[in-house]
């Protein structure tokens, strides 16, 4: 039942997948599964990646979704921020009664 | 040469043991040799974390019985499986697969319902339920899509429908001990008809039934299949990890 050649196919679409672990965390990028569509991505997410227990909540998002920055613009767009280290908020006394922030 | 093979003593506590542990191991079995030749990853480990869910279950009812599991699993000849016969059914294309899982994963996932008040297996039930119900979605939404997908998945999910129809009948055979299978067909029916209406697919006539499983007369499908399983524990009976 096997034997017979497969159709030339479509590629499958590409999603990301973000999982919060715990409640009050924010979800977070694990990777990226291939699905036919939106419930089959949230099934293979669920599949792949939350295996041992990692996960709470489960977003998935068409990749092609994602605007992404371009790598070659990497030195306009933050490089700059390394010389601006009064950004930081390094420069405050914190007083002993605020304990740890 | 010495038989590797063992006998069980049945009581009524172990036929009922037995059919749903060799329901689990054989359905697991068969869908572990998916691993591999999957047609996606995502669905490979899929298939094997479905896969690993039955051989669990196998594994706690073998426990209840108070017999050895390994020696239940790997030294049983194939007369003294209790499964049902459509889950030593060769795996077929991927919509044979996923109609079975389909099919079966609804029948079962309303025996652990059931079976959840009951004093033996109750406790077994519980998690397997959970487990179960996660198998009955992910495989209806495949049903659907080969349904609804395109000519060549349609025609191969009927065919799918078709073929595993007349193994059905078995799945709701009155067991002495337990949640009464038959009773759980109307719910069946009631659960396997939308889906099989939103796939686009007819429903296969009630005809003559598939029978002998329960009572440990398979397929020679059962034989092959268990030659493979078993081959090394009864080659090297005391082999170790």
């Amino acid at each position: 039942m096997t034997d017979a050649a497969p159709p030339p196919e479509a590629p499958i679409p590409l999603w990301e997948v973000f999982l919060r672990s715990r409640n009050g965390l924010a979800h977070k990028h694990v990777g990226s599964v291939h699905a036919v569509d939106a419930t089959l991505a949230l099934q293979a997410a669920r599949d792949v990646y939350t295996r041992r227990g990692e996960g709470l909540s489960i977003w998935v998002v068409p990749s092609a979704a994602i605007v992404a920055s371009d790598p070659a613009d990497k030195d306009t767009l933050f490089e700059p921020t390394g010389s601006k280290i009064y950004r930081h908020p390094t420069f405050y006394e914190v007083p002993e009664d605020v304990g740890h922030m | 040469m010495a038989s590797t093979s063992i006998t069980v003593e049945e009581t009524a506590e172990r036929g009922l043991l037995l059919a749903r542990a060799d329901d689990a191991l054989v359905l697991g079995h068969r869908l572990s040799e998916w691993t591999g030749r999957a047609p996606l990853l995502e669905e490979e480990l899929a298939l094997a974390n479905v896969a690993l869910d039955l051989i669990g279950q196998a594994r706690a009812l073998y426990q209840a019985t108070g017999l050895d599991e390994d020696a239940l699993a790997y030294r049983r000849d194939a007369s003294g499986f209790r499964n049902a016969l459509i889950m030593e059914l060769p795996n077929g294309d991927f919509a044979v697969t996923m109609a079975r899982l389909f099919l079966v994963s609804t029948a079962t996932d309303l025996y652990w319902r059931a079976a959840v008040a009951d004093e033996l297996l109750g406790p077994i039930a519980a998690r397997a339920e959970k487990e179960t119900a996660y198998h009955v979605r992910h495989a209806a939404e495949w049903l659907v899509r080969l349904g609804d997908g395109t000519a060549e998945s349609h025609r191969r999910a009927q065919d799918a429908l078709d073929l595993l129809w007349p193994y059905t009948g078995e799945l709701f055979e009155p067991a002495p001990l337990g949640p009464d299978p038959a009773a759980l067909r109307p719910a069946w029916e009631a659960a396997v008809a939308p889906v099989i209406a939103r796939a686009t697919l007819r429903r296969p006539a009630d005809g003559w039934m598939q029978s002998g499983g329960r009572s440990g007369r398979h397929t020679e499908h059962l034989g092959h299949m268990l030659a493979e399983m078993q081959v090394l524990p009864r080659t090297y009976p005391d082999a170790r990890w």
